[in-house]
């Protein structure tokens, strides 16, 4: 039961003045622009864009600053915002094989072709603390090779591909409706799109731990990271008053292709299996957690029995969102007094009845050992 | 908006148009400001902030997914010429998208395309690539080079 309650205006007006004056913080420190958040917390940014779904940098700073740093109240207020915007319509597919690549690794094959891109990466930090950073230096651009990664690098799942060695994803249906989980609410069984898209705006904690969880015996797939990759690529869309694509801005995208231990049937030999990741901006390791995820998912067209909580779509695609989430979680706080008062009336008069029933007992003792 | 005729479906304007909406603003800005008699023009469509669906696909290369959604603004612009231009350029910023639209018009016309092509298409291409150039510069820096020590017995 819900009762509209008035009062606390006057409280609720100076908590978010409270709320903006922590936001500001000391006043003798310099305050934060959106270009230094842009520019010097690229990774929060990325996640913000990622879980909010809605790629727009300028925006995630924003948010991410007017969430006094905290990341699911950014997404929350991102994913807000995108309710308020008219959709143009949807790009023709992105092709990750044509990215301008600043990292792509491989644990499968060290000498694949196009070779192995560090780019940016905390794997080789040794995760101590850098106290020069706090005494804020300037730091050097970083070195440049003579020549520009080469162009077209294939992707190691291509490379299997010749050899017939990793189940084929070919598009049998470039014509139908793709599912939007934004438009129409999710039934189950889903398909796999609607996983990708649901996994793809996730929590990236939440997918982190189911991801662990399959690897630690719970639906496990014995996973290699057959690639990841990450760069920027353009996102062509056809306008209908042109009647052909144009390419209307560049995005960064984290891909990871997950190989998977061998499925055979009757008419298919033994090959490897899938599990695919996509972000945008350089989430690796949502990329790596959503390919796990998928691949566990994908249970059923393997014939593979349903044990563990990544295999079971309801239980992942209903926990995914931490929009959803936060809000169910939170709403906790919400004012709750009538339900509370019934609580109380229902825990006072079971007491009270247990409380007679005893004393009813009791006197009928009494009146046993009176009797004896 | 009104079809337009088949020159303007040409792969040269899908260049144009592409390297108008890729280009800082900063860049597009300076330049634009740059050029000398810049012609009149109406707005067909006043610059709209929206979003279009940004799709992958499974695996790489199967079936497509959402994967979600970037901002869009577009704009559509008329010159006195009669030539109609239009502006679609990823984020917020509203100037971009009706400049963009304005030299897609310029640059259907006759007169001013070669002119615009040299004092602002071509130069925020060469930017563009030169870019692109450094990231991957850098990138290429970080490129593993295996070495195997030999070892006897």
């Amino acid at each position: 039961m819900y009762v509209a309650v008035k009062g606390g205006d006057k409280a609720i007006e100076n908590s978010l003045h409270y709320l903006a004056d922590i936001r500001r913080g000391d006043r003798r420190v310099p305050e934060l622009s959106i270009q230094q958040i842009r520019e010097q917390l690229p990774l929060a940014v990325d996640r913000v864009m990622t879980e909010g779904s809605l790629y727009d940098p300028d925006l995630a700073a924003l948010a991410i600053k007017q969430a006094n740093g905290d990341i699911q109240e950014a997404v929350f207020l991102l994913r807000a915002y995108r309710t308020t915007l008219p959709r143009f319509g949807a790009s023709q597919a992105i092709d990750t094989g044509a990215m301008q690549i600043r990292r792509r690794i491989s644990a499968t094959y060290k000498d694949l072709p196009g070779g192995q891109i560090l780019g940016p990466s905390f794997d080789y930090t040794h995760r101590l603390l850098d106290f020069t950073l706090a005494a804020n230096g300037e730091t050097p651009e970083a070195p440049t090779s003579e020549e520009p990664v080469a162009d077209g690098m294939p992707r190691v799942a291509d490379i299997l591909d010749h050899e017939g060695l990793i189940e084929l994803d070919l598009p049998d249906d470039e014509d139908g409706p793709v599912p939007d989980l934004t438009r129409e609410s999710t039934s189950f069984p889903a398909d796999r799109a609607t996983r990708l898209q649901n996994l793809a705006r996730g929590d990236e904690g939440f997918l982190l731990a189911l991801g662990y969880s399959t690897q630690r015996g719970f639906g496990n797939n014995h996973p290699f990271a057959g690639e990841i990759r990450m760069g920027e690529l353009a996102v062509s869309f056809e306008p209908e008053e042109l009647g052909f694509e144009i390419e209307i801005g560049e995005i960064t995208v984290t891909e990871c292709q997950m190989v998977n231990q061998f499925k055979g049937s009757a008419k298919v030999p033994p090959q490897f299996t899938r599990g695919y990741g996509l972000t945008f901006g350089h989430c690796e390791r949502k990329a790596m957690s959503m390919a796990l995820v998928d691949r566990a998912l994908r249970a059923k067209e393997f014939s593979e029995e349903i044990t563990a909580p990544a295999q079971d779509e309801e239980f992942v695609l209903y926990h995914s969102d931490n929009v959803e989430a936060s809000g169910f979680v939170q709403h906790l706080k919400l004012p709750h007094y009538v339900d509370f008062q019934g609580e109380l009336v229902t825990v006072r008069e079971l007491r009270k009845e247990i409380a007679a029933r005893e004393a009813a007992e009791r006197t009928d003792d009494d009146e046993l050992a009176a009797a004896e | 908006m009104g079809t337009q005729s088949p020159q303007h479906q040409s792969p040269a304007r899908k260049r144009w148009m592409s390297i108008l909406a890729k280009a800082s603003f900063e860049d597009l800005r300076s330049l634009w400001q740059n050029l000398p008699d810049k012609p009149a023009w109406t707005r067909v469509r006043p610059p709209e902030i929206g979003m279009v669906m940004v799709r992958g696909r499974m695996g790489g290369t199967g079936n497509r997914f959402n994967l979600g959604e970037m901002t869009v603004t577009r704009c559509s612009v008329g010159l006195e010429s009669g030539d109609l231009g239009h502006g679609y350029v990823s984020g917020r910023n509203k100037e971009h998208a009706e400049i963009a639209a304005v030299i897609d018009a310029l640059m259907q016309g006759e007169e001013r395309a070669e002119t615009v092509e040299h004092s602002i298409i071509k130069p925020l291409e060469l930017r563009h690539q030169q870019g692109r150039e450094t990231a991957s510069r850098k990138a290429a820096a970080t490129k593993v080079e295996f070495f195997t020590v030999a070892r006897e017995n």
